[in-house]
């Protein structure tokens, strides 16, 4: 892996997104950072589905929220350490979304695409009223749990460390599914499931399976987001419009890719950073990605990297 | 082939009803290992069902599939490949966003061998150069004309190294000169050892190839035989009567270059 030339571009991006902030304690550019590696995260995972298997996604938030929730409730609850809490927060909506997925994965295109946005609304419900995680109140920790971290100060940064971890194993988990034969298989099914199946290719287990791994990374990265915050409630767990950005980002930089992915969420964060601080464009980001998904599935349903390719055959050695 | 061989492939009162179409009722017939068993009828006849009912798409309502020892009765189409058996569709069915080499590699990936990818890699690529796709290898499938995609159909069923090959019309749409082409691929896939069972319009094509002949008519089994026996029997020829042409051809035995054309156009409006 390490003598292909994607491995040493997200080696560089990492190290990139480690420094760049420590340059002068750069707080406020380490705060965009954080939000830009979600989306990196996001989109990602997603794409897992989406651009591999074929599989339209609204409810990716599901997995961020929940692994949150776990998260958030280990550690105040029952005082665990940040690690294992996210360790468990991961494993736990994996195993979760196994079990969702061999359902809902029966059904395929907008009826699948349905399901999931059901499944959002579901558990959001479901969480509003399930008082061990403060129903619709949500939960609060005490900033005491940041001491081991060595304070709230270095534990900000210890969090943010962990995001671009989080956020390099992402990129490196969709490359590493992409050049596999469980990639390959996903990919079939993604252009024709039934003729994959025909040829071979286990759809019901893979199908579940990649649901699964989507998961898992999303529902660290969500411990970790709600652990910054000291604050977790429903309706910021389960934001239906993060999903669908998500989706939108996936969709910009070219889905079925991973370069393209990780690009497209860096300019879509960028450009809702610009709009949110302005002052007449609060919320606005939501226009924009709505415009933006219309314009990219009519006129470039490649997306970014799908114009690199076409215009830089040579590009499609380099950047996966 | 000789007469004792194991069967490969046997079918047991099989049936399959749609509503209130019976597609295919009470079928029973019995493949031995290396023969080419030759599958013909009328449109509507119930053939391509028949091959869906095998390959696992739909299971059968009443009856038993058992291929090389097992029984694969309504088993999935992925446990059904994995047991080694492969086929080509009547419609193409490319991965049209990927290569010809990654649509090879699935079959070979996921096919009888259980491959790991870089060893699939190099099967796939021998199963696309054994059907003349070695230039275009690294072609998106949707690129393919029409006949290249019926190659690639044949090249990805094979990439899977089956014991037993469904080919369901392969020659329908092609020219004369890529029909003799795909025979000629069609006989050495025999020569290697591969079991195949073949539904054919071209009849000219069906009798030079198949060891025997099952003919079905409203799904059920109307005649089965040699090819000789076959185009000799009073009731195939009447089944064949709406369209006076093949059964001229059924029992002249032979067909000249011209009615071979005719008879692929004929087959290709069926597709």
């Amino acid at each position: 892996m390490w003598r292909r030339p994607f491995f040493w571009i997200v080696a560089a991006v990492i190290a990139v997104f480690v420094f760049a902030p420590l340059i002068g304690d750069n707080v406020s550019l380490r705060e965009g950072l954080v939000l830009a590696a979600i989306y990196i995260i996001l989109a990602s995972n997603l794409n897992l589905m989406l651009g591999y298997a074929g599989y339209i996604n609204f409810g990716s938030i599901v997995f961020f929220g929940l692994g949150g929730y776990i998260c958030v409730w280990l550690i105040n609850s029952y005082n665990w350490p940040l690690a294992p809490s996210l360790l468990a927060a991961g494993i736990g909506v994996s195993v979760l979304s196994f079990i969702f997925g061999l359902g809902i994965l029966r059904l395929r295109g907008p009826f699948f695409a349905l399901s999931t946005i059901g499944i959002v609304e579901g558990v959001q419900a479901f969480v509003q009223n399930f008082e061990p995680w403060g129903g619709s109140a949500g939960i609060y920790i005490s900033p005491m749990v940041f001491q081991p971290l060595g304070g709230p100060g270095r534990a900000l940064w210890v969090i943010y460390f962990l995001l671009v971890a989080v956020m390099g194993a992402s990129l490196y988990l969709s490359y590493a599914i992409k050049t596999s034969k469980f990639g390959l298989g996903l990919l079939a099914i993604g252009q024709n499931e039934d003729a994959a199946a025909i040829l071979g290719v286990p759809t019901p287990r893979y199908k579940a399976l990649v649901y699964s791994v989507s998961a898992f990374l999303p529902a660290i990265a969500g411990g970790l987001y709600f652990f910054k915050s000291a604050f977790i409630q429903p309706s910021d767990a389960f934001d239906l419009s993060l999903s669908t950005e998500a989706l939108v980002v996936a969709m910009l930089g070219g889905q079925g890719t991973v370069t393209g992915v990780a690009v497209g969420a860096y300019l879509y964060e960028e450009l809702r950073g610009y709009l949110l601080t302005s002052a007449s464009f609060s919320n606005f980001q939501l226009v924009i990605a709505g415009a933006l998904l219309l314009v990219i599935v009519l006129f470039f349903p490649s997306g970014l990297m799908g114009f690199i390719y076409s215009r830089y055959p040579s590009t499609k050695k380099v950047l996966e | 082939m000789t007469a004792n061989a194991t069967p490969i492939l046997q079918l047991d009162h099989v049936g399959k009803r749609f509503g209130g179409l019976q597609a295919v009722h009470d079928l029973s017939f019995v493949m031995r290992e290396g023969e080419i068993l030759g599958l013909i009828g009328p449109n509507g006849a119930g053939k391509s069902t028949l091959f869906n009912l095998i390959n696992g798409v739909f299971a059968p309502n009443t009856g038993r599939i058992v291929f090389a020892g097992i029984d694969i009765t309504g088993q999935a189409p992925y446990l059904v490949a994995r047991h080694g058996l492969a086929r080509t569709h009547q419609i193409v069915q490319p991965l049209t966003n990927m290569t010809v080499l990654e649509n090879c590699t699935v079959g070979a990936c996921f096919g009888r061998e259980n491959l790991p990818l870089g060893r699939a890699r190099e099967v796939a690529r021998e199963a696309a150069i054994g059907v003349g796709l070695e230039d275009r290898l690294e072609m998106l499938a949707l690129h393919l004309t029409i006949a290249g995609k019926k190659r690639l159909e044949l090249a990805r069923a094979l990439a899977a190294q089956p014991k037993l090959l469904l080919l369901d019309e392969v020659l329908a749409g092609l020219n004369p000169t890529e029909v003799e082409y795909m025979i000629a691929v069609i006989r050495r896939i025999r020569d290697r050892g591969v079991s195949i069972l073949i539904i054919e319009h071209l009849m000219q094509a069906i009798m030079s190839l198949s060891h025997r002949i099952v003919v079905l008519n409203y799904g059920e089994k109307l005649a089965e035989g040699s090819p000789d026996e076959v185009a000799r029997n009073p009731q195939v020829v009447e089944a064949y009567l709406g369209d006076p042409k093949l059964a001229a051809e059924l029992q002249a035995g032979d067909a000249t270059p011209a009615s071979q054309g005719e008879a692929s156009q004929g087959s290709a409006s069926n597709v």
